[in-house]
């Protein structure tokens, strides 16, 4: 009878858990429904979706010894099927454009030549489009983006926190000028259709960009667009400055706008959203107050720490109006602002407007970690954003290696 | 009758003072753990959480790790040193440096040290600051 009755809860929960829970365990506006298309590919970083359906994603870990997989839909079970998986290197960036499938280790970039189907034609044979990228541990990652030109940006983050002379110890200051931006903490741009480019063949199109691991081309205003991640720790490098609450809500995490030639700040300056200024940073002299009017400011900035990893302009029709043209972003979460509750584990939406954002920005999805918001405690965080060609959009998660769809139904 | 009294209810105390110096107090319930509980709060979790679990991919967990459990000289090390090297920990690798932390004192490096040994699951040997010392003079000897 207990046995039983354990039993019974056991399959109730497994229903709960598995076929019962709504939108994927999401919570999304009304008339929006979310489904997981797969689970479990470990550390599923950025996608990229063909215009055929087909779905390509990075691997941040390899699956089977592969760091790209490929899924398609099956047409009679509607069942989205690994069909291919290739590249035997680690790594974040991948991108759909003109026939080819761009992606990127952390110091490379290759690129497959696709058929009619969006298949790739030969995997075991890309072009190797630029190499030699630095990788010096920290903001290792390169996210990749193309405009509609042939040119190929890439993020090649600083491998500083704060070009401290000494990384993230206690009261270091500020190497001036910083040497890491010289190869490092901007967008550089290639050639898309060159062959074997190292950095100093390409362009640094926009610098003082700590971390950048969202990004996407804006089609309306034809511009890049780029989501940094602000800098850490401003209390426990500077306490007499900073105390820990200021230190959780401190930076803002900054959309800018970039062109070329575009200077964003780092390591100089950050941006405060609660007083809506350029703070120069305690490393080259600040003192949490004074403020410069040197710098891009930021198209819209964003509570500290939310770690934006994914970004994507909505070009569809499917969404209700408002969507059309304006940004996601997925914010992985957080992980420093403690004492506070961590933050972020969220997509939210930024309406646009003739190319800047209106109005205040909204959590379009959220419930991806569950009960606990922590990096390790979330159940999934998400990182990766892709539309279709129907106008859904896909968002993929690097800590269960889950792909969910979000379409719109009006139901 | 009152002398009687006293003496039978002194008899289990003395029975506890003589068997205190087998039972060992647990480290738990040291100064030096609740000190370096202290040192962890201000120093340490920001980056390596409050469970000691650590951040993936950024901030290495302190849980069950040979870094941890292993070798004192080389744990004592990393923190009066800092980390820069990329290790990689049950498969995984961890990307934000880890500075140096040779402004605590050899106190305050044994407490936390010893705290981190006894936390998050963890059982491990106590640190002395004797033996923060030592390690401290090798680090300045080898410069």
């Amino acid at each position: 009878m207990y046995k039983k009755s354990l039993f019974i809860i056991f399959l109730i929960s497994a229903g709960l858990r598995g076929v019962a829970q709504p939108n994927a365990g999401l919570t999304i506006p009304k008339g929006f429904t979310a489904v997981k298309l797969v689970d479990g590919y470990g550390k599923v970083r950025h996608i990229a979706v063909t215009p055929q359906g087909g779905i390509y994603v990075k691997l941040n870990k390899l699956y089977k010894s592969k760091g790209i997989l490929y899924f398609k839909e099956n047409t009679t079970t509607h069942q989205y099927v690994l069909t291919n998986s290739f590249g035997n290197y680690t790594g974040t960036g991948i991108y759909v454009k003109d026939q080819y499938l761009y992606a990127s280790s952390d110091e490379e970039i290759f690129r497959y030549k696709l058929n009619e189907q969006g298949d790739v034609i030969n995997t075991e044979a890309p072009e190797k489009v630029v190499t030699g990228l630095p990788s010096k541990g920290e903001h290792e990652s390169k996210s990749i983006v193309l405009d509609n030109s042939g040119n190929l940006y890439v993020n090649i983050g600083a491998y500083s926190n704060s070009c401290q002379e000494q990384d993230r110890e206690k009261g270091s200051m500020g190497m001036s000028p910083c040497p890491v931006l010289n190869e490092a903490g901007g967008i550089w741009r290639f050639n898309a259709n060159g062959n074997n480019q190292t950095q100093k063949a390409g362009t640094r199109y926009a610098t003082g960009l700590r971390n950048v691991v969202g990004l996407d081309w804006n089609t309306q205003t034809n511009s890049l667009f780029v989501m940094q991640h602000g800098r850490d720790q401003l209390h426990d490098l500077f306490p007499s400055l900073y105390n820990a609450k200021q230190s959780a809500e401190l930076p803002s995490e900054c959309m800018y706008e970039l062109h070329n030639g575009t200077n964003c700040g780092w390591p100089y300056i950050y941006y405060d959203h609660l007083v809506n200024k350029k703070i120069v940073a305690p490393e080259y002299g600040g003192d949490g107050i004074k403020s410069t009017t040197d710098y891009q400011n930021p198209a819209i900035a964003f509570p500290a720490h939310l770690a934006p990893n994914g970004l994507l302009f909505y070009t569809g029709n499917k969404f209700p109006a408002k969507y059309k043209n304006g940004a996601f972003i997925a914010f992985h979460g957080s992980w420093n602002r403690a004492p506070l509750p961590q933050e972020g584990y969220y997509v939210v939406f930024v309406p646009f407007e003739n190319g800047k954002p209106t109005g205040q920005w909204e959590v379009f999805a959220n419930g991806f970690a569950g009960a606990i918001k922590t990096p390790k405690g979330a159940e999934h965080r998400p990182c990766g954003l892709a539309q279709d060609a129907t106008g859904a959009i896909y968002v993929t998660d690097d800590s269960k290696g889950t792909i969910y769809k979000i379409t719109c139904t009006g139901k | 009758m009152a002398i009687k009294g006293l003496f039978l209810f002194c008899i289990p105390l003395l029975g506890l003072a003589i068997a205190q110096p087998k039972k060992k107090v647990p480290v738990t319930q040291t100064i030096a753990y609740k000190q370096g509980k202290e040192v962890y709060k201000k120093v340490c979790l920001s980056c390596h959480m409050e469970d000691g679990g650590g951040v993936p991919r950024l901030n290495p967990p302190l849980i069950n790790t040979t870094y941890v459990l292993g070798d004192k000289q080389q744990l004592i090390s990393i923190v009066l040193k800092g980390m820069k090297e990329r290790v990689a920990i049950d498969d995984e690798h961890y990307s934000n440096n880890m500075a140096s932390h040779a402004y605590l004192s050899d106190l305050e490096v044994a407490a936390v040290l010893t705290y981190i040994r006894n936390s998050f699951g963890n059982k491990a040997s106590v640190v002395t600051p004797a033996e923060v010392k030592q390690v401290r003079a090798i680090i300045a000897q080898s410069k």
